[in-house]
């Protein structure tokens, strides 16, 4: 175990944190790197990349987007917004997609949508389930309409699994929102999410300017989203492995 | 300040105006003409081209879960003999209609009610039109507590595989998620002065180009003209705009020849080239051939094999 010091973003104090990166006074469940999320559950050592080279063009020749996505790779060391591979866990085989909204706020464009539809592809065709994890403020703008596209595209891969019978299982990390919770997000047999995180369609402002008041507390957050009936159970970083290797052995089918 | 946005207004208005004389030949337009000619009130909606093209037609309400929604129109019509299920956003033609209707802008009901007619019309292999108009789905409380995002994910997984022909339709505005909620299916049009975005104009100037008045040039940066569209390969045509009854007529040609063609192919064919479109949108480096596993995929499905 490290412990780090970092300044909580909810609650503004200085606080000890080790790998699962916790607040202990507010219970702020900090952006994991990739390598610490696959730590969370991955056996160790099993995680093979997929398309670890794939990078953005700029489909609608926007000005500044090629500079922008250079700039986020050198900040972040990815190449964009989703990491995807294979792993194992407790031995079993599975898919794994990781968005990371420290590239872009995990915005979903052609690379995102791309490699969330290969790492379903993938399950479906090895039957092995598929598990990924979202952070995302929505579509990349940058990338017009092929980024709304992406939204298509990914939710007919999930039909996919629907017609193949492969497992699809998402955690929903703060925040989820727009484009990625009105496509992949949503469609998981089993959609889990970590505490607290913000999940919803509309940005908070925006629906803020939308009915000319403020929110309520605890609006769009995950125990709300539980409430509502759209978030499965919530599931804290401590018991992710377990509950993967649950959800496994009981998504298998007689064969 | 309010009286140079009053004269800004005032000048869109007259330029409009100039446009909608000038022999509709989309030429001359600029990308933000279109925005605005694809929101002017008046402009034909989805109630007015369902009821032009239709022999009969019988609305049918509700999503048989929660209430039905204005904002989205949808039913079952005949055209020349066939049976065809019609859903569209509805804006309303006039101002009580657009108050009523919400401005053509759905909650989570209006979604289902889409996806349950649809269902309906697989089950009886009827096909379906649906008409897109809408500046997005509806940003408010109840449409976030009954699950927005949910209803449209839903509606993008069903009807990539819908065992039925879909033609959509943008007939004004196609505004994000919103649009795409109805938006997938075997074809793609768009009316000439229509427009389809991932977020508004003036959403993407106060966003990406930090300043809110530079819609107009968000407009021609976002590439989201008919035009554009047809350059990209993301629509199949784009249909020339007449008076609305040329329009109309057009509308309903393209869906008599489309249906006849589609109608007779063997349905997993139709459900099979429909996810090889979808999967194929989207630029990348160093992205790998695609065709392949999917085809694999497919043989391993009972429905598409
Ligand atoms: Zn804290």
């Amino acid at each position: 175990m490290t412990e780090k010091t970092i300044r909580c973003p909810q609650c503004q104090k200085d606080v000890h944190v080790d790998d699962h990166k916790i607040c202990p006074y507010c219970n702020f469940h900090f952006p994991l790197t990739v390598d610490e999320r696959l730590a969370l559950f991955a056996d160790e050592g099993s995680f093979e990349e997929m398309s670890s080279t794939m990078q953005s063009k700029n489909p609608i020749d926007l000005a500044g987007y090629e500079e922008k996505i250079l700039e986020n790779q050198k900040k972040s060391s990815l190449r964009d917004a989703a990491t995807i591979g294979r792993c194992t866990i407790d031995g079993e085989p599975v898919v794994v997609g990781i968005m990371s909204f420290s590239f872009m706020g995990g915005s979903m464009g052609s690379v995102v949508g791309e490699k969330i539809t290969q790492a379903m592809i993938e399950g479906a065709l090895t039957g092995n389930p598929v598990i990924l994890f979202t952070a995302s403020g929505g579509a990349r703008m940058q990338e017009g309409i092929f980024s709304l596209m992406q939204m298509a595209k990914t939710a007919s891969a999930a039909a996919l699994l629907e017609e193949t019978r492969t497992p699809l299982f998402l955690v929903l990390t703060n925040p989820t929102t727009g484009g990625v919770t009105a496509s992949f997000a949503m469609l998981g047999d089993v959609i889990l999410a970590e505490p607290g995180a913000i999940i919803g369609f509309a940005g908070p402002r925006v629906i803020e300017g939308t009915i000319g008041e403020k929110l309520p507390e605890g609006f769009q957050r995950s125990e709300f989203q539980m409430q509502k009936g759209f978030v499965d159970s919530i599931v804290t970083r401590e018991s992710m492995k377990q509950t993967f290797s649950f959800l496994i052995k009981t998504h298998k089918r007689r064969s | 300040m309010a009286e140079e946005k009053k004269q800004g207004l005032k000048s869109s208005l007259e330029h409009i105006e100039t446009l909608a004389v000038d022999d509709q030949n989309c030429g001359g337009k600029s990308s933000w003409d279109c925005v605005l000619l694809s929101r002017q009130s008046g402009r034909t909606g989805a109630k007015a081209f369902i009821d032009m093209i239709c022999d009969e037609f019988m609305e049918i309400h509700g999503d048989r879960t929660y209430g039905d929604d204005p904002a989205m129109i949808g039913g079952i019509g005949m055209v020349e003999g066939r049976a065809i299920t019609f859903i569209g956003n509805r804006k309303g033609a006039n101002f009580r209609e657009n108050v009523a209707c919400n401005y053509g802008m759905s909650n989570p009901e209006g979604y289902r009610k889409a996806l349950r007619l649809a269902k309906q019309a697989e089950k009886f292999g009827r096909p379906v039109v649906c008409f897109i108009d809408t500046p997005g789905a509806y940003p408010g409380l109840g449409s976030e507590e009954r699950g927005i995002g949910e209803a449209i994910a839903q509606n993008l997984k069903v009807f990539s595989t819908l065992k039925t022909p879909v033609l959509c339709f943008i007939i004004g505005e196609g505004g994000s998620g919103g649009a795409l909620g109805i938006g997938v299916g075997d074809k793609l049009y768009m009316l000439e002065n229509a427009v389809y975005s991932v977020i508004t104009p003036e959403g993407f100037a106060s966003i990406l180009l930090r300043d809110p008045s530079k819609a107009k040039e968000a407009a021609e940066a976002m590439k989201m003209t008919s035009q554009h569209l047809k350059q990209f390969g993301v629509i199949h045509d784009i249909i020339e705009e007449k008076s609305p009854e040329q329009t109309a007529a057009l509308i309903k040609q393209t869906i008599i020849r489309d249906f006849d063609n589609l109608c007779s192919k063997p349905v997993e064919h139709l459900v099979r080239y429909r996810l090889q479109k979808i999967r194929g949108i989207g630029e990348v480096k160093g992205g790998k051939e695609w065709w392949h596993p999917l085809l694999e995929v497919f043989s391993r499905t009972q429905s598409l094999r």
